[in-house]
């Protein structure tokens, strides 16, 4: 018997290496085929005419993550506090479970949603030819991780000790000084994971922002059609054939995504570890 | 004066940012039910699309979907309670442990379109699968695998050390305590990580897009023709509505019927882990 | 301990069993894949065929017609479809191209723009970024948003060709299928796209190109100049299931005319 459940745990392994491996392996050749720095660095990406350079695809993931952060954290980290501080009881009991069916909404949902209201919309209050475009993206993303952050730093915050603000309220602080200089200070390491991983949703999703960010491998610019590493992938793998060129650039557009990945979990890993020490 | 302003704006914040996270749902909600619910109908749920009658069904999308959640569940939840029940109760090296938790840890954050990715070079082109359900299915075993590892690993850890060493002292054999003792006080951890896994099987889109295909035909699942088989899930189909066809009713009936699938998954979720907890 | 294990072997077995039997030999499915612009026809086809032959089931998955030229290169699909003529590269990996139909490539604008009229120079102009407004064609004051397909689309393949624009473009947007396109020239008072003739609905117009309306006649006798053929593509030296051969025969056949013109298409013989 023992056998049998070491092999599933070696199959478990056999997975993990089987992708990682995969995608060096498949990455590496169009990476040095194309050179390393005409491939991060170059600015056109045209697979038609053989031009592979990823830049503007990394700056619209990273502005694109940025983007749904600054947006996405505030309200959600607020609306955290009040759900596990200051809202009566009925009304948390409420918002809770919508909150988590927020997030579990299938991604093309938001799409969805996007598309036929947010677009519309955005092409008509700033007068834009098209309503398709990297803003668009960033508020469907901030949307799509805030119930993540919600419910992780509220979990974060219900895990202060009681005791540290019953002290501060007796020291003469009011509710709200307590929340956002004691209870908030006392959860941020929660709080900062529930940022990492918001981060680590953005820059994965691809389907949702396929939907209404326009993709065109442009260099990123708030009102205009852009493609993130995601949608890079995801337009092309149809198209290109196995083996070529492009199929293999598509790789390394993965290696290099999966790099960022593993960057924000060690991240997540040592902010993880500081809260146990600490 | 500076403390009331603190006071005034921290209020305006908080009240503030629940009311937009309030509203943004009650808006995202309500949006999809009043563009989706119409369309619904017994038609729409038991037929297939027919372009000669210019009629739209959703059975074959339906059928797809429970489809590959049976095959990849069926797959995945042998091996990854397995992997579960070897990590918690046989492994001895500690740094083989860590390292496989590490790395369905590292699976659990991997974006699925570097499944699809892998996906379609393994199953659909080197293991010559063609875009079929059955590839589709393959490749999600592998996305879903750390969900069902961690969750059955989790409750195996709260089961108590002293049920082990008694049903040990009583002599029982290791297996014998894991089947009668272990796995039956942890069920609660392997459903919860079930249902999990189907929830996230009925969510993806990116994966099954580019390894299970798109046709919105009605599939033959008998044992002859179901390696053939190809098509589109749910989440496929409403995106083949909503960027292919523009048939955006359509697409907004499909997303209801995924909002409703969301809310018995969720809760079922919360549900049955309390009451298996329970007993 | 003998029931855990006899259902993770009946498992395995079930699982190798299937994986045993796909390929080519796949009892009656035949999965196509391809050109977006294909859907209304593939659509009558397929359905015309299961009438005839209701133990074989047909998929069709629109991904866009260098998808099914590479998939059945790659043999992730039976039968690819393409609404281009196959490159010499292709024709070189052993592409086999089976004409079923021709299709005009309109040239759409929303329904309430006025400029309906241009030359194949003007619309060049537009797609290269050398005309940005609509008041530089005679319509209202406004930006044209220009919609394209995505590199891959046989459309997009058969209009740069044709009107002679390849890889100079500024498109404000691509989109991964033809719906998408219309569906947003549609909703955009200011967007111009191309999408296949056959699918052009009265959500949109579809203007007239050097004086030129486009429709299935002008498609036919050639003066409408922006058309392409609809292929099905198989690989050469790769032998086709008895059910892809059946499904390839019929849509090649006079049968098939009275379907292809029902879906929008133009029957090429």
């Amino acid at each position: 018997m023992q056998v049998l459940f070491t092999l599933c745990g070696l199959v478990a392994v056999g997975f993990v290496l089987l992708i990682t491996v995969y995608l060096v392996i498949s990455g590496i050749p169009a990476i040095r085929e194309i050179g390393l720095f005409r491939f991060l660095f170059g600015k056109t990406w045209a697979a038609g005419q053989d031009q592979y350079g990823i830049l503007p695809l990394i700056l619209t993931s990273i502005y694109g993550t940025a983007g749904a952060i600054v947006i996405g954290v505030p309200i959600g980290f607020f609306t955290a506090v009040f759900l596990a501080k200051a809202a009566p009881k009925w009304l948390a009991n409420l918002l809770r479970p919508a909150v988590s069916l927020l997030a579990g909404i299938p991604s093309v949902v938001y799409g969805l949603v996007g598309m036929c209201v947010l677009v519309p919309a955005l092409r008509g209050w700033l007068r834009l030819p098209a309503g398709d475009s990297l803003l668009a993206a960033i508020l469907v993303l901030a949307v799509m991780i805030l119930p993540s952050i919600i419910s992780l730093s509220e979990t974060a915050l219900e895990a202060v000790p009681r005791e540290y603000e019953e002290a501060s309220l007796a020291l003469g602080a009011t509710k709200l000084e307590t929340y956002f200089r004691i209870s908030a200070p006392a959860a941020k390491s929660g709080i900062a994971a529930a940022v990492v991983l918001g981060i680590g949703r953005a820059i994965g999703e691809a389907m949702a922002i396929m939907m209404v960010a326009g993709n065109v491998a442009n260099m990123p610019a708030l009102t205009q059609s852009v493609r993130f590493l995601t949608t890079g992938i995801a337009i092309e793998l149809n198209y290109s054939q196995d083996g070529s060129l492009q199929r293999q650039a598509l790789f390394s557009i993965g290696l290099v995504l999966f790099l960022f990945i593993m960057l924000i979990n060690a991240f997540l890993n040592l902010v993880l570890k500081r809260e146990k020490e600490g | 004066m500076r403390r009331r302003l603190y006071e005034i704006t921290g209020r305006a914040l908080l009240y503030g940012c629940a009311a937009v996270t309030a509203s943004l749902l009650l808006f995202f909600i309500g949006y999809i039910l009043f563009r989706g619910i119409g369309g619904i109908s017994w038609r729409f749920l038991s037929t297939a699309e027919s372009v000669i009658n210019g009629t739209v069904g959703i059975l074959p999308a339906i059928k797809n979907t429970v489809f590959i959640i049976v095959v990849s569940l069926m797959v995945s939840l042998p091996l990854g309670v397995g992997a579960a029940v070897y990590l918690t109760e046989y492994a001895r090296n500690r740094r083989f442990v860590a390292a496989i938790e590490f790395a369905s840890e590292t699976l659990a954050g991997i974006p699925s379109i570097i499944y699809a990715l892998v996906g379609v070079i393994i199953f659909c082109t080197a293991l010559k699968l063609q875009k079929t359900l059955l590839a589709g299915s393959l490749t999600l075993v592998i996305m879903i695998l750390p969900t069902i590892i961690r969750s059955t690993q989790e409750s195996l850890k709260t089961v108590p050390q002293s049920y082990r060493e008694g049903a040990l002292g009583l002599g029982s054999g290791k297996w014998h305590m894991i089947r009668t003792v272990v796995l039956p006080s942890s069920v609660d951890g392997i459903v919860t990580g079930c249902i999990l896994a189907v929830g996230r099987v009925v969510g993806e889109s990116a994966v099954l897009m580019y390894t299970a295909g798109m046709s919105m035909a009605m599939q033959s699942f008998s044992l002859d023709r179901v390696a053939g088989a190809s098509g589109a899930t749910l989440t496929v189909a409403l995106y083949h509505y909503a960027k292919e066809n523009a048939d955006f009713s359509v697409a907004f009936s499909i997303a209801t019927i995924l909002l409703i699938l969301t809310v018995i998954i969720n809760f079922s979720a919360s549900f049955l882990g309390r009451k298996l907890k329970r007993s | 301990m003998k029931k855990v294990l006899s259902l993770v072997l009946t498992a395995a077995l079930a699982i190798s069993t299937l994986a045993g039997c796909s390929g080519n030999q796949q009892g009656g499915t035949v999965n196509t894949d391809g050109s977006t612009s294909m859907a209304d026809v593939m659509g009558a086809l397929t359905e015309a065929f299961k009438a005839k032959e209701p133990d074989i089931t047909v998929n069709y998955s629109g991904t866009g017609s260098g998808s099914g030229i590479s998939g059945v290169l790659d043999g992730t699909c039976d039968i690819g479809l393409s609404s281009r003529e196959l490159k010499q590269e292709e024709v070189d990996q052993g592409a086999v191209a089976h004409v079923v139909a021709l299709d005009g490539v309109a040239v759409v604008v929303n329904p309430k723009n006025p400029v309906t009229d241009l030359t194949t120079q003007q619309i060049a102009d537009i797609f290269t970024g050398k005309i940005t407004n609509w008041s530089e064609l005679g319509g209202a004051d406004a930006p044209i948003a220009v919609y394209g397909r995505e590199d891959g689309s046989g459309t997009r393949g058969a209009f740069e060709e044709i009107v002679g624009v390849e890889g100079e473009c500024a498109y404000t947007n691509e989109y991964g299928s033809t719906g998408d396109v219309i569906g947003n020239v549609a909703s955009n008072e200011n967007a111009i796209g191309y999408a296949s003739l056959s699918a052009v609905d009265s959500s949109v117009t579809a203007a007239k190109v050097n004086g030129v309306t486009p429709s299935e006649a002008t498609v036919k006798d050639g003066s409408y100049t922006i058309q392409r053929p609809f292929v099905m593509v198989t690989k050469d030296g790769a032998a086709l299931s008895e059910a892809a051969q059946a499904f390839l025969d019929f849509a090649t056949s006079a049968e098939a005319a009275e379907y292809i013109a029902a879906a929008g298409a133009v029957y090429p013989n």
